[in-house]
């Protein structure tokens, strides 16, 4: 669907591509076993972690990463169906006016996207400090779900409660939004934080993200995309695939790597270096034949 | 131990949780243990190296001064809300040496992220 040339722009921005065959893990599909109901092909972008309002040594050019990343989407040949935000769109202010500030200039850049069907949520920056009030005036619910082209996607906060965690209310609700997919439906989770312990540690965790986990177990293809670690990172619970983004602003350290989750050093050589955004593109698998061989007779 | 006691988690070190209120409470240990005083402000805690023997058992007492800071060191499996204003206690005994990090796990600002320290376990 995407051409050769678009793929050179997302790499010269560090950009990648998930494709989602099977909508599971990437590129290969960890449940061919198991037959998933029809959907159209497709490809929506993810970006995350603009941070708008950060200024700091950790990136110089922080007045225009996120600019550029806008240009770069509008500029890919085949525009996706739609583009989804996982969260930190601006850094955290405790001034209630800065942080709407930030919000509307935000706004006011991604309103320069071609593609106008753009799905948002928050990070703990924009909505930790006032449980998601201002990120609300801006953007709307923060979680919800959606469908397109027989694909289910869920947006979960995990942010906006104290502690980041989803919140009782909020595991309510999923479970009954699930509760009218059917289990062989294809079902993308998009959300802040990792739904699972990646690095305890660093708070790099959700404190009830295995009973969102628990809830989603039951059907078969399930991809879960987020943000937060600023770094590509892939991982598996069961048979669940969990992706997260580069950032738009700094990247961060490998899971765990270091004492210090502080940013990677701004590499004035290479300003973009471990930012960018990524398409994930649903590919219908093509047919696949299971070939038996059998003798004349059987006994 | 006072009434608002909330949260126990018997895990790896044995540790106890309870608050308190800052004034009057904070004298009423009702073991022996080593006290120490951890306060916990935007965006660090003092003291941020904490130094235990093995098998000392010590009582942690968290004083959050101007938010409703977390405290949480996963290798332990201690975690708790502070409350802005009061004096929340710990109980632990470290079975094992080594050093266990700990950090704010409740999102308090600009710095949140750098809001950690460690205990150090020595033999
Ligand atoms: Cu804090």
């Amino acid at each position: 669907m995407t051409d050769r040339r678009d793929f050179m722009k997302l790499a010269a921005l560090g950009g990648g591509a998930i494709f989602l065959s099977g909508l599971a893990g990437c590129a290969q599909s960890p449940s061919k076993s198991s037959p998933m109901a029809a959907y159209d092909e497709f490809y929506f972008v993810q970006l995350s972690d603009s941070h708008w309002g950060y200024k700091g040594p950790d990136n110089p050019d922080s007045a225009n990463t996120l600019k550029k990343a806008v240009a770069t989407v509008n500029a890919l040949e085949t525009q996706p169906d739609f583009i989804v935000f996982t969260g930190d769109l601006t850094h955290t202010t405790d001034d209630p006016l800065e942080r709407r500030r930030r919000l509307s200039e935000f706004r006011d850049i991604v309103s320069a996207l071609r593609v106008k069907d753009v799905h948002f949520m928050p990070g703990e920056h924009d909505a930790s400090l006032d449980r998601g009030a201002a990120f609300k005036e801006f953007f709307g619910p923060s979680n919800y779900s959606f469908d397109h082209k027989g694909v289910h996607f869920i947006v979960v906060d995990n942010v906006s409660e104290p502690g980041a965690t989803i919140g009782a209310a909020q595991l309510a609700w999923l479970q009954s939004d699930l509760g009218s997919v059917a289990k062989d439906a294809p079902i993308v989770v998009f959300t802040h934080r990792p739904l699972f312990d990646l690095a305890p540690k660093w708070d790099w965790a959700t404190r009830d993200g295995a009973q969102a986990i628990d809830l989603l177990m039951p059907y078969r293809h399930v991809t879960v995309f987020y943000g937060h670690i600023h770094q590509e990172n892939h991982h598996m619970t069961g048979h669940i695939a969990h992706h997260s983004a580069k950032s738009l602003i700094f990247p961060l350290p490998a899971p765990g790597s270091q004492e210090k989750r502080t940013p990677v050093a701004w590499d004035p050589q290479s300003p973009n270096k471990g930012l960018g955004f990524r398409e994930v593109e649903a590919e219908v698998p093509e047919a696949e034949y299971k070939i038996a061989e059998y003798p004349v007779t059987r006994t | 131990m006072t009434a608002r006691r909330r949260l126990a988690l018997a895990l790896a070190s044995c540790a106890l949780i309870s608050i308190g209120l800052a004034i009057g409470a904070t004298n009423s240990s009702d073991d022996q243990s080593r006290v120490i005083r951890i306060v916990a402000q935007r965006f660090s805690y003092t003291p941020s190296e904490i130094v235990l023997k093995k098998g000392e058992a010590v009582t942690l007492e968290l004083e959050a001064l101007d938010f409703a800071h977390g405290f949480n060191v996963p290798d332990l499996g201690i975690r708790a809300d502070l409350v802005e204003g009061q004096v929340t206690r710990v109980q632990l005994t470290p079975e094992k040496s080594g050093v266990y990090e700990f950090h704010c796990d409740n999102f308090c600002g600009a710095d949140h992220e750098q809001m950690d320290g460690k205990i150090i376990v020595q033999d």
